[in-house]
């Protein structure tokens, strides 16, 4: 049988007091589409075991996460092999003008954490990214480096990055560059 | 560089966006019965003011939704930052 190979399969994860970057390959992400008003949105945040955020630039977790992407659209993420969940929320919304995309190949994850992550950001990002402004549960689509990421904070100092798969080597070697001076001490 | 006021994600750099020049350019009711010189001017032809402008952008890098702000051409301004 062929070996499934992450788009970040040869980067060798930072793992150091100040900071830590791995990659967290294979999500199960599904692109949602649907009025926000509409029953069947309604539907899918039962479905899902958490409502659709409508206020921009926020997620909300449950088994999955769910990122606000534009006002009618979110980016579901769900563990590796969730084949399942595309249909259940097919399921859930029979009929309804809704559309739902698996996208999982389209990106793949970059999880930094440690005191350092925000420092390490910061020289390629423009957004603030203090937590008083980008704190647990905020996300946004910005560019990184260059390269359009969606990006989400958790808890603490640690940051989810989605780029996209023929930009992973990139990004990767850039934030390998862009750690270099934060790994010193 | 400009920060651009995207009205659902906020103030972002103008490298996130793409422009549409200028808005409220109707598409003319009955394309067909212009002439060529009509049909150009609505094609080529825009405005070029100094002060107020009312443009389209789209939030390409962001969340990729088309709208329109008015900016002072002058000042580079918008006007919900104007009046913020
Ligand atoms: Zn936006």
């Amino acid at each position: 049988m062929a070996e499934r190979l992450s788009p970040l399969a040869g980067f060798e994860p930072v793992s150091a007091e100040s900071l830590r970057i791995e990659e967290i390959p294979f999500l199960t992400q599904l692109d949602v589409r649907v009025d926000p008003k509409s029953r069947a949105a309604a539907e899918i945040g039962l479905a899902l075991g958490v409502p659709l955020p409508t206020e921009p630039g926020t997620y909300a977790s449950g088994d999955c996460d769910v990122l606000w992407t534009g006002p009618d659209e979110w980016l579901v993420l769900a563990p590796p092999g969730a084949e399942g969940l595309e249909g259940r929320l097919r399921e859930a919304c029979a009929g309804a003008h809704v559309g739902i995309t698996d996208v999982s190949a389209q990106r793949t994850a970059v999880l930094v954490d440690g005191p350092r992550s925000r420092d390490l950001l910061a020289h390629g990002c423009a957004l603030d990214l203090h937590p008083r402004v980008f704190g647990p549960g905020r996300c946004a689509q910005t560019v990184l480096a260059r390269a359009q990421v969606v990006l989400a904070a958790r808890e603490g100092d640690a940051f989810m990055i989605l780029v996209r798969s023929s930009f992973a080597g990139y990004l990767g070697a850039w934030l390998l560059d862009a750690a270099a001076e934060h790994l010193l001490d | 560089m400009l920060l651009i006021p995207c009205p659902w994600c906020g103030p972002r750099d103008e490298a996130e966006f793409h422009y549409g020049g200028q808005a409220h350019v109707a598409y003319p009711a009955d394309p067909a019965a212009l002439s060529d010189e009509e049909w150009a001017r609505y094609l080529f032809f825009r405005d070029n003011p100094k002060g107020r402008f009312a443009e389209r952008w789209s939030h390409t890098a962001g969340c990729r939704r088309w709208f329109t702000l008015t900016r002072d051409t002058a000042t580079g301004v918008f006007e919900s930052e104007a009046g913020a």
